[in-house]
């Protein structure tokens, strides 16, 4: 089982060998059809991320002290950009989710390639990740 | 396609010269501008009517005795002239600068808060832009009258035999783009105005997304109120204009209060300067004024028939080369309409396309357009709108229809 560092890691090496975003936007799309995809019952409004201009539903299970993520979302940019996050942040523990940086968007150079309303997204959808990652560490040390 | 030569009657090459954005470079292509409706660029002789006012005349305007001060005021009142002038309004100071159309709205409906009764009907059309929305239900509430709102059909047509039949003694006003933002829809406002005017209500027109395309002309119209925004028509941000009718202006009052609109003030009352100094409260934006009225002679020089003309052909060219694509649908009028093109194809979401054009060099909007009951309308998240000015090229719809297909194809 890969550590969310090493996860990073290798998408950092993934989105360097594309010459132009042209290029990146077509992986983006190709990780957005991996995206493991959240089951009808949970696509609800309540499911919804706030702050996203296209729609992005989130939702997070505890299996075996491990967060599990599924989502999904209208548009298939976002599609791939929360199929990276859930890469990198799904079946890992609350604890390492929690303590993780996210340098690794920064450094793919995925937020300046993102419109504004966009990458505020981006950020929500980080918190979103977050919070079911403390709501279960919480649920966890009682 | 075989490309359709479109004739104009100006030096395209010589016009695009004089918008010096138009050589960016985006993401290492050349800029291809579809945004006008949000915001038109600016050429050259406004921008150096704005370094040439900060660098010779700039002043306070209406109350210095020396040289700058008139210099100033001269030519602030002289852009009003200019605007009262292309517009056909019957007096000039029937013509009040404002920061831009939300806030010429804004002056209205806070003037109408003190007028209108809980009884009152007030009509506003389904095509508005949520700055001519939300002023009025702020207004609604606090004055209890009611916001009717009056139906379009599939096409982003108003229903004028419904409107015929909203229409009754207890309407005190009607609220309409002269063309829609979101859609392009030209409104048929004349109409609109008269059919009020014999129930003896008063019409405001938002002419914002109107007056890039066509000059309006107040006394033809006999339209109430009627605005418009400077970033639209090559001016400057941060300036537009409310034209109200004299006696209309007179009976509303005042917005804010200040410095210029006071004709006395003492701690126990203050009596209000005439029109239009009444609603200019504070230091104007004198420079954006300015730069406004050389804006609308550049525009002029032009020739707004010539514009409309040639902007036509390229509505009509860009709309027949994207009909040709499978599975897109444009929302709007198939005629009468500016040039404007909202669109969606089956399957894709319009931020997807807007991000892909947007690598490429072209930009478009995407998204509601800040007329969200339109696209509640046609139960879509948003449209990608793109919209022609006179210095968009043949060329340029080409290279924008190529990256949709690109983009089609990438993304379905």
């Amino acid at each position: 089982m890969k550590t969310i560092k090493e996860i990073q890691n290798d998408i950092v090496d993934e989105f360097s060998m594309f010459d132009d975003w042209m290029q990146r936007y077509e992986y983006m799309i190709e990780l957005g059809k991996t995206l493991p995809l959240i089951e009808d019952q949970y696509k609800t409004d309540d499911n919804i991320i706030k702050g996203c201009q296209s729609k992005v539903w989130l939702h997070a299970e505890l299996i075996d002290d491990k967060v599990v993520f599924t989502a999904d979302s209208d548009a298939i940019i976002t599609k791939g950009i929360i199929a990276i996050l859930i890469r990198v942040f799904s079946d890992q523990n609350p604890k390492d989710i929690l303590e993780a940086d996210t340098a690794f968007i920064d450094e793919i150079g995925l937020k300046e390639h993102l419109s504004p309303t966009r990458a505020n997204g981006l950020v929500s959808m980080i918190k979103q990740l977050k919070l079911y990652a403390l709501a279960f560490q919480t649920q966890i040390s009682e | 396609m075989e490309p359709v030569p479109i004739h104009m009657k100006f030096d395209i090459e010589k016009i695009r010269a004089d918008f010096p954005i138009l050589n960016r470079k985006i993401n290492g292509a050349p800029l291809v501008y579809l945004d006008n409706a949000a915001t038109s660029q600016t050429p050259q002789q406004v921008i150096d009517t704005i370094v040439e006012y900060y660098s010779e005349y700039n002043a306070n305007i209406h109350r210095g005795v020396h040289s700058l001060s008139q210099e100033a005021t001269e030519r602030y009142e002289g852009a009003r002239k200019i605007i009262q002038n292309h517009i056909n309004a019957l007096s000039d100071h029937e013509i009040i600068f404002t920061s831009g159309t939300t806030h010429g709205i804004n002056i209205v409906a806070n003037g109408f808060s003190s007028i209108l009764k809980a009884e009152d009907e007030i009509i506003i059309s389904a095509l508005e832009h949520h700055s001519n929305i939300v002023p009025w239900q702020m207004m609604c509430e606090q004055t209890g009258s009611r916001l009717r709102v009056l139906p379009m059909n599939d096409s982003g047509v108003l229903n004028l035999d419904e409107y015929r039949d909203m229409l009754n003694p207890k309407t005190r006003l009607v609220l309409v783009d002269h063309v829609s933002n979101a859609l392009g829809t030209i409104n048929p406002i004349k109409e609109i105005i008269e059919l009020a005017h014999q129930t003896g209500a008063a019409v405001l027109v938002d002419g914002a997304q109107a007056c890039p395309h066509l000059v309006p002309d107040m006394q033809d119209l006999d339209v109430d109120f009627y605005v418009l925004s400077g970033h639209k028509v090559c001016g400057p941000t941060g300036i537009g204009v409310l034209y109200g009718k004299e006696k209309w202006l007179n009976s509303l009052p005042p917005y804010q209060g200040g410095g210029e609109m006071i004709s006395e003030v003492t701690f126990e009352k203050t009596t209000y300067a005439d029109l239009p100094h009444k609603f200019e409260a504070g230091t104007p934006n004198v420079c954006g004024a300015i730069a406004l009225g050389r804006a609308i002679d550049y525009m002029n020089d032009i020739g707004f028939d010539n514009i409309f003309q040639y902007e036509e052909q390229l509505l009509s060219y860009a709309s027949s080369k994207l009909n040709s694509i499978e599975g897109m649908r444009i929302y709007g009028p198939p005629s009468n309409k500016a040039a404007v093109i909202s669109f969606n194809i089956d399957g894709i979401h319009p931020y997807d396309i807007g991000t892909i054009l947007d690598k490429l060099g072209i930009a478009v909007r995407t998204g509601h357009h800040c007329a969200q009951p339109i696209m509640d309308y046609y139960n879509i998240p948003g449209t990608v709108r793109a919209s022609f000015a006179f210095y968009n090229t043949q060329e340029e719809v080409d290279r924008f229809v190529n990256a949709v297909i690109r983009a089609k194809s990438m993304l379905s």
